[in-house]
């Protein structure tokens, strides 16, 4: 087989059809792909949750990860963050023509190694080619259907007065990591992309706490971001401790340099969970337990001071407003 | 890291304040220059620990918020000339300009790139020869020493394609310009810590000297902040104005020497045109003759056409402490960080930026 | 106006210098600070050190400032 994708790759033809085979249905193995029928016959029983997404990451591959893991972990945390079991997904890429085909294998192989950890199936997909220039490498667009048992109300609207806000782990991992890389950058060493699939993490969280209020994976415009957009949907304000927000040195340092704000960077691999306050400590213990829970910690609470409005504690007992993002984040020297 | 961490210690700090507070007897203004000030001080709430006596007015050192309208203009049209990749700090990519910004201009097809040195600007000039690097120099006397340091190494290894587009600035005749404009009545100044790392402190002798006005050199943790705060009190109750350096540990009365020949060995000083200030003498870096062929403004044809200020932008009354950035008439509702009037919302470190975003939780 | 953060020097060649900050590495140029030595922390600004950061005199300052307070 050629070693770069082509256009001919995405015709439809026998070319197309090697390319499936080789990258896609060989690696990702399952009763439905094997099929390759025009799409996948599912049972599923009772309420579902069904997300979408699309990735579209520079560069393809970083520490901690690349784009296809990115797509899985991204799509698994979506779904589990309703609380639901993720359980199928589907996979539209659009490759830019002249990628390197073992680039892509190892892609796909990095997919296949995070769906099976997540325990989900890749159920259905979709490759298209595009001309050079149109597309960075790779882009990939996810769907992804899971279960909610019976009982579970998990929503961004729930958050009470008196609610614990929890963090399940170190922040800005990811996104700095991401920036880091960037050609203009040029720094190495230290950082790494906190993406993982947190599906086993919320099923150990929900077992010990059945009561959980909301939970959101605090991806782009960091933990400032989504805190936010919980106020504004409960309608509740939020005060948080900086002194209570894990982050570790070499993020903290790399943000300091480029002018930047851990709570406003993107995380992968992390969640915020609200819980009635005399339910935190326990479900704390539990998160502590898990191997992608080991730094949770308990980072504010939930008022019904100042609905939708997001306050900051300094060190030094001071508060301030803690806006939600607004543009890009750009690095700065002055 | 230990030469920070020290400084950031939430227990010496509060004990700082409380010496603030037994000492403040008169009220006393201040003006905390630099822009990196402004932001340390609204992300601490420092103003929150101060005594009400004592009034914290933010000054016009952010080098993006000062650049006039005009040079954003040409550094877009700069941008727009065929053959060039204007490579700049992320700083200036989303200022506005009359009609434009970098940012914008890049989305149009000119090639615009974010480095986070010149050093890294020079690399883009080696790795694409047939193209002309056109490096865009905002920043103090800071980062200028970076700036003529690219322009000595670029004729070293005569680098044909390389040209820097000088915008830097200094702070002390600027400061003169404010104490001059006698706008606004400053008992003392938090004087720029990493300007004068650079500068050392002696540039600053004119100001207790002529104007009677106190200055401290402070560092930017909270720690530094507030003894820089209660050094000037103490010499604003004593009356006896003098310069001191608060942030011993990377500021001397000299500065840095190696850049301060460097300096002179590249650039002259000529007037430049500050936003909200006007034409300040001998307060721009221009490339001196001997290094023209680094000298983008020379090297390419630049003409953006007239300058306009966007209607009821108040920038310039913001930059020189005169109002407080919500008493702008844009601040919040046409001016946000999202959809920026002025380069005040755009820099991180502009005082309408940083009042946007920190904002005082009680007093909003 | 000027972000610059203390780097620690684990490497020189020249006026090429790599330095670490909290574990994430990067090149840094001493060219404006050629006294600058290996284990000296650097302010660090726009990919260069410009100034060397004088550990005694933060130490002396920290402790200056514990004495007052202990002195009420």
């Amino acid at each position: 087989m050629e070693d770069r994708v082509m256009m001919a790759h995405g015709s439809g033809g026998k070319l197309s059809h090697e390319l499936v085979s080789r990258c896609f249905v060989g690696k990702l193995n399952n009763a439905w792909l094997a099929r390759m029928d025009d799409s996948a016959v599912l049972e599923t029983p009772g309420r579902l949750a069904f997300t979408t997404d699309s990735y579209v990451v520079t560069p393809l591959f970083f520490p901690g990860g690349d784009i296809g893991k990115l797509a899985v972990c991204g799509t698994v945390n979506d779904l589990s963050m309703s609380g639901a079991i993720p359980l199928y997904l589907s996979l539209a890429f659009i490759i830019e023509e002249g990628l390197v085909v073992s680039e892509l294998e190892k892609i796909v192989d990095s997919i296949q190694r995070a769906a099976q950890e997540a325990g989900v199936s890749v159920v259905t997909g979709d490759t298209k080619v595009v001309q050079r220039g149109k597309a960075d490498g790779l882009f990939i667009n996810t769907a992804g259907i899971g279960h909610i048992p019976e009982g579970v109300n998990i929503s961004g609207s729930n958050a009470n007065a008196g609610d614990a806000v929890i963090i399940s782990g170190t922040i800005g991992e990811h996104g700095m990591t991401i920036m880091a890389q960037r050609e203009g950058l040029r720094f190495s060493g230290g950082l790494a992309s906190d993406c993982v699939p947190l599906n086993s993490l919320v099923s150990e969280m929900l077992k010990a706490c059945s009561d959980i209020h909301c939970m959101r994976d605090p991806t782009r415009g960091g933990v400032a971001t989504t805190l936010n957009e919980i106020a504004t949907q409960s309608h509740v304000g939020i005060t948080i401790e900086d002194a209570a927000v894990p982050v570790r040195p070499p993020v903290r340092s790399m943000c300091e340099l480029l002018g930047l704000d851990p709570l406003y960077i993107a995380n992968e691999g992390k969640l915020l969970a609200f819980v009635p306050a005399d339910r935190a400590n326990a479900l704390l213990n539990t998160m502590r337990r898990h191997k992608y829970g080991k730094d949770a910690a308990i980072v504010g609470w939930v008022t019904d001071e100042r609905p939708g409005r997001v306050i900051l504690r300094t060190r030094l007992g001071t508060s301030r407003i803690l806006a939600m993002l607004s543009g890009d984040i750009l690095p700065r020297i002055c | 890291m230990q030469p920070v961490s020290d400084f950031r210690n939430s227990e010496l700090a509060l004990k700082l304040v409380e010496r603030i507070h037994r000492r403040s007897r008169r009220p006393a203004r201040l003006m905390e220059f630099c822009g990196s000030h402004t932001a340390a001080i609204l992300k601490y709430g420092l103003r929150q620990l101060l005594p009400t006596g004592v009034e914290m007015l933010s000054g016009p050192g952010c080098p993006v918020c000062v650049t006039d309208q005009s040079d954003v203009d040409r550094a877009i049209a700069l941008a727009r000339v065929p053959g060039v990749i204007m490579c700049t700090f992320g700083d200036m990519l989303k200022v506005p300009g009359t009609y434009s910004s970098l940012q914008q201009a890049r989305a149009e097809g000119c090639d615009v790139r974010m480095v986070y040195s010149t050093l890294d600007a020079m690399q883009v000039a080696r790795e694409n020869p047939e193209k002309s690097v056109a490096f865009l120099g905002i920043g103090f006397e800071t980062t200028a020493p970076t700036i003529a340091a690219s322009i000595v190494q670029a004729q070293a290894q005569q680098m044909g394609n390389f040209s820097v587009f000088s915008l830097a600035k200094l702070c002390p005749p600027v400061m003169k310009a404010l104490l001059d404009g006698g706008e606004i009545k400053i008992d003392g100044i938090i004087c720029p810590g990493h300007v004068s790392t650079i500068i050392g402190s002696k540039p600053y002798e004119f100001i207790p000297r002529e104007y009677g006005v106190a200055c401290v050199v402070a560092g930017f943790e909270p720690v530094d902040i507030l003894m820089a705060v209660d050094q000037l009190l103490a010499q604003i109750e004593s009356s006896h104005p003098r310069v001191e350096i608060a942030y011993r540990r990377t500021v001397s009365p000299e500065g840095n020497m190696r850049a301060q020949e460097l300096l002179a060995e590249v650039f002259e000083p000529q007037s430049a045109r500050w936003r909200g200030v006007g034409e300040v003498a001998a307060s721009g870096y221009k490339i001196k003759d001997i290094y023209k062929e680094f000298d983008a403004e020379r090297l390419f044809q630049i003409n953006p056409g007239p300058a306009k200020e966007p209607a009821g932008c108040r920038c310039g009354d913001v930059l020189r402490g005169v109002i407080k950035p919500t008493s702008c008439p844009l601040f919040g509702c046409v001016c946000t960080p999202e959809r920026p009037a002025g380069p005040c919302m755009v820099s991180g470190e502009g005082a309408c930026a940083s009042y946007y975003l920190f904002g005082e939780a009680d007093g909003r | 106006m000027c972000i610059a953060v203390p780097a620690l020097i684990v490497s020189l060649n020249g006026t090429e210098a790599e330095v670490d900050i909290e574990g994430v590495r990067r090149k840094t140029s001493v060219y404006l600070t050629p006294e600058a030595n290996v284990g000296d922390y650097v302010l660090m600004h726009a990919g260069f050190a410009i100034k060397v950061i004088d550990l005694q005199e933060a130490r002396e300052t920290i402790g200056l400032l514990r004495q007052i307070n202990a002195a009420g």
